[in-house]
């Protein structure tokens, strides 16, 4: 099974998907996130989805559910670089991302949350 | 126009239905916004036939109404059928792991959506996206 690598940069970790999520490698970044969380002692969590074309049902829960466990775990999570289209289809399917905090690319995402600290 | 059969047996197949409906969607020349709902409603059902169903297979076939073309994806699977359609349908319920958006969301995402179910005989979905 394909794993998501997971990068830290300074007190930041940055996840970029750059696969085809499967609902399993979906579950694995979940737990391996949270592990590097606590081991690098990360306060932010940046997830990339700017590869990602669909955001299904599942692939929303498993970013609201890092969102949640990052929380616990003391880091802020922001997704970014949602396409458009992607933004459009999630509305329409009932998921609103509510308590995800979003920016439109790394690079803002990383301002967001700099500015928390 | 011939239809395209894809086994959802695991994970991997639910991704592989998704490509091949990406691939007839751009083909039937429908928007980006639309390709996109597609794929993700083809997403929602190849998971309910796979963890609900027992897996089965998704036909996805380019069609043609009057005047626009469009794509037609059926979900077909053997497993034990659903019990209340219209309380599957709702919003917020779950018997598995998502979001309880699957169904709901799913008939949102398109133009015509269809279901039979039958205990004896297993659940077939059928979905249209038309070109606008």
């Amino acid at each position: 099974m394909e794993r998501i690598p997971i990068l830290k940069i300074g007190d930041l970790l940055l996840v970029s998907i750059q696969v085809d999520l499967q609902d399993q490698t979906v579950m694995a970044l979940e737990e391996d996130l949270a592990q590097k969380i606590v081991s690098s002692g990360a306060r932010g969590v940046i997830i990339d989805i700017t590869a990602l074309d669909i955001v299904d049902s599942f692939i929303g829960r498993m970013l609201a559910t890092i969102a949640s466990i990052s929380r616990v775990l003391d880091a802020e999570t922001v997704v970014v670089g949602m396409r458009p289209a992607v933004a459009i289809t999630l509305v329409e399917l009932g998921l609103s991302l509510d308590g995800i905090k979003t920016a439109l690319d790394v690079e803002r995402g990383m301002r967001l949350l700099s500015g928390r600290r | 126009m011939t239809a395209q059969e894809q086994a959802i047996a695991g994970d991997a197949d639910v991704v592989r239905v998704r490509q091949l409906v990406r691939t007839v969607a751009v083909a039937a020349r429908l928007s980006l916004v639309d390709q996109t709902k597609l794929v993700t409603a083809a997403s929602e059902l190849a998971r309910n036939t796979l963890i609900h169903g027992g897996g089965g297979s998704a036909s996805v076939e380019q069609v043609t109404s009057a005047v626009k073309p469009g794509v037609r994806v059926v979900f077909r699977d053997k497993g034990p059928g659903i019990a209340d359609i219209a309380l599957a349908l709702t919003d917020g319920y779950t018997s598995g792991s998502g979001m309880g958006l699957g169904l709901g969301g799913a008939k949102r995402l398109v133009d015509q959506f269809d279901i039979v179910s039958d205990p004896a005989e297993g659940t077939t979905i059928t979905v249209v996206k038309w070109a606008r």
